[in-house]
């Protein structure tokens, strides 16, 4: 499983693999809000923790198409799906590699994001916090919606629709605790709501993807 | 199994036969029944019922946004048993009454979000709030359309089948968390819980009497809706194995 | 008509919009009823006229 994992990065960072992408996207986003908002530092600190998460979020969507795609086009998921490894793992695998290759490089960019958006040094700390423990569900859960429109030509829409939805817990607790945590109140309860979510999701989430896997390549 | 005898199994097993059969006998039946409660409830409410403290005429509101609003939440419900018993059972007509009570269940919800909107403005004072129930509203609407989008994507019916199956279990459970998610992140303006059924000082009886009469004719027509529409995905299916059977025979 | 006061365009617009939408799911349905049965019987009765045709030959 490990030798999967380390193909699937090592895949995701070649060129055309599409690492970093999701990160240009999180800085496009973190530009283009000040642009939209005004300049305006104490308005820019209070929706920083809301505006980062949803950048983080819509970031995360970008790179799911990619999660079982090329294996599926040259056949190497029938493969994989013949082999001893449990497919519940494989999922699991795709989703920690979606997971290193652009969740981890959003969370440890987020608090740089956050001084451009006047988030002062609690604020970046809960942020980044919160991406840590969240942004594992949003890889997770994306790798379902990813594992449900595998089969399609052009899923990348469908999944953004079906994806999202799922995403709405995790986004509500992950935001709250940022922003409570920033403005210096206990954060506790949202916090721990959103990595019970992560961990239920991780949990379980892989096998309703593997059920999934397993229905498309029949 | 060679593809023109597993077509066969399809149409002669069971199911699917003996459904078209019962149906085709009890829906100008339920169609009728429903018509009669719906118009009962509705033209009381309309017609026959005081203005409300607080609420002045807008109370009238009640009668097609309240059973919107059960009917959208129950429907979602209705299809994550059919669903669950398409994937334990097998049973095709089950999966297509997912699907069929679907487009039910979306116009439902959009009916109950419009009609809470209006309801809304001259009661908040703004079109649109971020209020728990309207929010989670519009978080089913999304869900809804996901759903419908799915089956319309995927070519394969049975396999359609099994991943919306698949999708309406996941998505039942994140609709749940979702529900508490936006409760905690906005107390909200809508009245506490005026609906339990024991609690009587909460909806006094005048209003009451017509509103279960148009939630029992809601639900009618979603019965109504649910039998003509399988009945459609019944045939649409069956025209689909005769027209594989047809390009078989040409092959 | 009862007497609706200043709220009367939020009641009859919402019972507006509610029974609009009820009426255009219940048509649609009923018309893709129509639909698929017309088209199944056709399809059906093209079937039976290819084996008939096939018999025909056979014999």
């Amino acid at each position: 499983m490990i030798a999967l994992l380390i193909r699937d990065l090592r895949l995701s960072i070649r060129a055309g693999g599409g690492f970093g992408l999701g990160l240009a996207f999180f800085l496009i986003v973190t530009v283009l809000v000040p642009f939209g908002v005004g300049p305006e530092g104490a308005l820019l600190a209070r929706i920083a923790p809301g505006i980062l998460w949803v950048g983080a979020l819509l970031a995360c969507l970008l790179s799911l198409d990619r999660v079982f795609q090329l294996d599926f086009e040259d056949g190497t998921l029938d493969l994989l799906a013949t082999s001893p490894i449990p497919m519940e793992g494989l999922v699991m695998m795709k989703a920690l590699a979606h997971w290193l290759t652009t969740g981890l490089p959003l969370v440890l960019a987020a608090p740089v994001f956050g001084m451009l958006m006047q988030l002062e040094g609690p604020g970046l700390w809960w942020l980044f916090v919160t991406l840590a423990l969240g942004t594992p569900a949003l890889s997770m859960i994306g790798t379902f919606g990813a594992a449900l429109t595998v089969g399609l030509k052009r899923g990348g829409l469908l999944l953004s629709l079906l994806v999202l939805p799922l995403y709405v817990p995790t986004l509500i607790f992950g935001a709250e605790a940022a922003r409570r945590g920033a403005a210096g109140v206990e954060a506790a309860t949202p916090l721990l709501l959103m990595a019970g979510i992560t961990a239920g999701s991780v949990a379980l989430i892989p096998f309703a993807a593997a059920a999934a896997i397993r229905i498309n390549l029949r | 199994m060679s593809l023109s005898s597993r077509m066969n199994k399809f149409w002669e097993f069971a199911n699917p036969v003996k459904f078209m059969a019962w149906t085709g006998k009890v829906l100008p039946w339920v169609a009728g029944a429903a018509a009669v409660a719906l118009g009962t409830g509705l033209i009381w409410g309309f017609f026959f019922t005081p203005e409300a403290e607080g609420f002045g005429s807008t109370v009238k509101i009640i009668y097609v946004h309240v059973p919107a609003a059960t009917m959208a939440i129950n429907i979602w419900a209705m299809m994550l048993v059919a669903s669950l018993i398409w994937l334990v059972r097998r049973h095709h007509v089950s999966a297509l009454a997912a699907r069929a009570a679907a487009a039910v269940g979306l116009t439902m919800t959009v009916i109950a979000l419009i009609t809470g909107m209006i309801w809304g403005e001259p009661m908040w004072g703004t079109w649109w709030a971020w209020d728990p129930r309207l929010t989670s509203f519009l978080v089913l609407f999304l869900f809804y359309l996901g759903y419908m989008a799915l089956w319309a994507a995927v070519e394969n019916p049975d396999t359609a089948a099994d991943l919306t199956s698949v999708l309406c279990i996941v998505g039942s459970v994140f609709a749940v968390l979702s529900r508490y998610a936006v409760n905690f992140w906005n107390q909200g303006l809508h009245q506490g819980a005026s609906l339990s059924l024991d609690k009587e000082e909460h909806v006094a009886d005048v209003f009451w009497q017509p509103l279960v009469i148009s939630l029992v004719g809601f639900g009618l027509l979603f019965v109504a809706l649910l039998l003509m529409r399988t009945r459609t995905e019944i045939r649409r299916r069956r025209i689909h194995a005769l027209e594989m059977r047809e390009r078989m025979i040409d092959a | 008509m009862p007497e609706l006061g200043k709220y009367a365009t939020a009641v009859v617009s919402a019972w507006g919009v509610s029974l609009a939408a009820l009426a255009v799911l219940i048509g649609l349905s009923w018309v893709q009823s129509r639909r698929a049965r017309r088209e199944l019987e056709a399809a059906e009765a093209r079937l039976r006229s290819r084996k008939e045709a096939k018999n025909g030959r056979d014999d």
